[in-house]
């Protein structure tokens, strides 16, 4: 069985780096796989990848798989990006999705502009052949 | 406490105009893009001796590699780098990866021990370079995540960003499709292994540490 668990941004707006990190990398770490509202910041990418490899060894933890999907301002002009970081300023950086995995369970994820293609390990392959989450800016597809 | 108001001045001022002797260019990306075999490549070019071992293996660089003064001349002018070999940065490491190269077990744990503790100390140096060169296999999706990971870090320290799109010389490689990940960096198409296009990678070389 595979558990996909939904984190919303409101989960992890009041928490520091290294709760979000810690919050994040707890789920994966139970074997489930975490699609959250918007993105990690650069700094919290790196300390999750740094505390994942502190992790790696522990029990059979062998790291995670991430990919974000974050819309890219084509031609927006300079109004459009001050709007664009007053709202986020705002309400926070809510664009985009997020999915890290534990890599026990995936195999791969694969990003191609603007969907995402998930595919997981032999054992999950048993019930469908290819695992599949197809997400495009507005919409989620499973397979 | 006028000394210490004097060293004060002093300092800032030094740090304001005096010009940086060796200027630090990491090497970074995910296992196995040839960040080993480029640096071994300049190396060869502008020292005669190489920076570090390559390998099909992945993570064969597993600490960090420093070869100093490597003076770099192009069109008239002349830099001295530290150039600066770093283990390749990963999200997940599994020691049976290894076994399938026919590595004995306790080796494989090992080396992938090694290779956590090496993406670690990579990602700590990420602060201390003055410019880096992200090096990709051109073969491979460029829209991995590490690599999107590792330009954002450097984009929000402000560290001028060359991306290599090495392996050129492989059928399967796809300059454009890294170009178009990229679009708002400097990409330059090489093969380290057969030194072709080095040229213009010295010329792209000199052009990011203007934006220092």
């Amino acid at each position: 069985m595979l558990t996909l668990q939904f984190v919303p941004y409101s989960e992890i707006e009041r928490l520091d780096s290294t709760g979000r990190i810690k919050k994040l990398l707890g789920i994966v770490r139970e074997e489930k796989i975490v699609l959250m509202q918007g993105r990690l910041k650069p700094e919290e990418e790196t300390g999750l990848i740094q505390k994942t490899m502190e992790a790696v060894g522990k029990s059979s933890f062998t790291g995670i798989e991430i990919c974000t999907i974050y819309p890219e301002e084509v031609n927006a002009d300079l109004f459009g990006r001050l709007k664009k970081e007053f709202y986020k300023a705002l309400i926070g950086d809510r664009e985009g999705i997020t999915i890290i995995g534990p890599a026990s369970l995936v195999k791969e994820i694969r990003k191609d502009p603007n969907k995402i293609q998930l595919f997981t390990h032999t054992p999950v392959r048993r019930t469908s052949p290819k695992t599949k989450v197809i997400a495009s800016k507005n919409k989620k597809k499973k397979r | 406490m006028l000394r210490i108001l004097t060293n004060f001045v002093k300092r800032i001022f030094l740090q304001l105009f005096e010009e940086k002797k060796q200027i630090k260019l990491g090497f970074y990306g995910p296992p196995n893009g040839g960040k080993t075999t480029l640096s071994n490549r300049i190396c060869k070019d502008w020292l005669g001796e190489e920076i570090g071992t390559a390998s099909k293996i992945p993570h064969e660089t597993r600490q960090v590699m420093l070869k100093d003064s490597v003076v770099i001349k192009h069109r008239g002018k002349e830099l001295a780098f530290t150039l600066v070999d770093t283990p390749g940065i990963a999200t997940r490491i599994d020691y049976e990866e290894f076994l399938k190269y026919k590595m004995p077990e306790q080796q494989a744990k090992r080396r992938a021990k090694e290779a956590t503790k090496g993406v670690i100390e990579a990602i700590k140096w990420l602060d201390e370079m003055d410019c880096v060169v992200v090096v990709l296999d051109a073969t491979k999706n460029p829209y991995n995540q590490v690599n999107v990971t590792i330009i954002g870090n450097l984009a929000a320290r402000n560290i001028p960003v060359l991306i290599v799109a090495n392996k050129i010389d492989l059928k399967k490689a796809n300059m454009k499709k890294v170009e178009n990940a990229f679009p708002q960096y400097e990409v330059v198409g090489l093969s380290a292994l057969e030194g072709s296009n080095m040229e213009e990678f010295y010329e792209s070389v000199f052009r990011i540490i203007k934006k220092r």
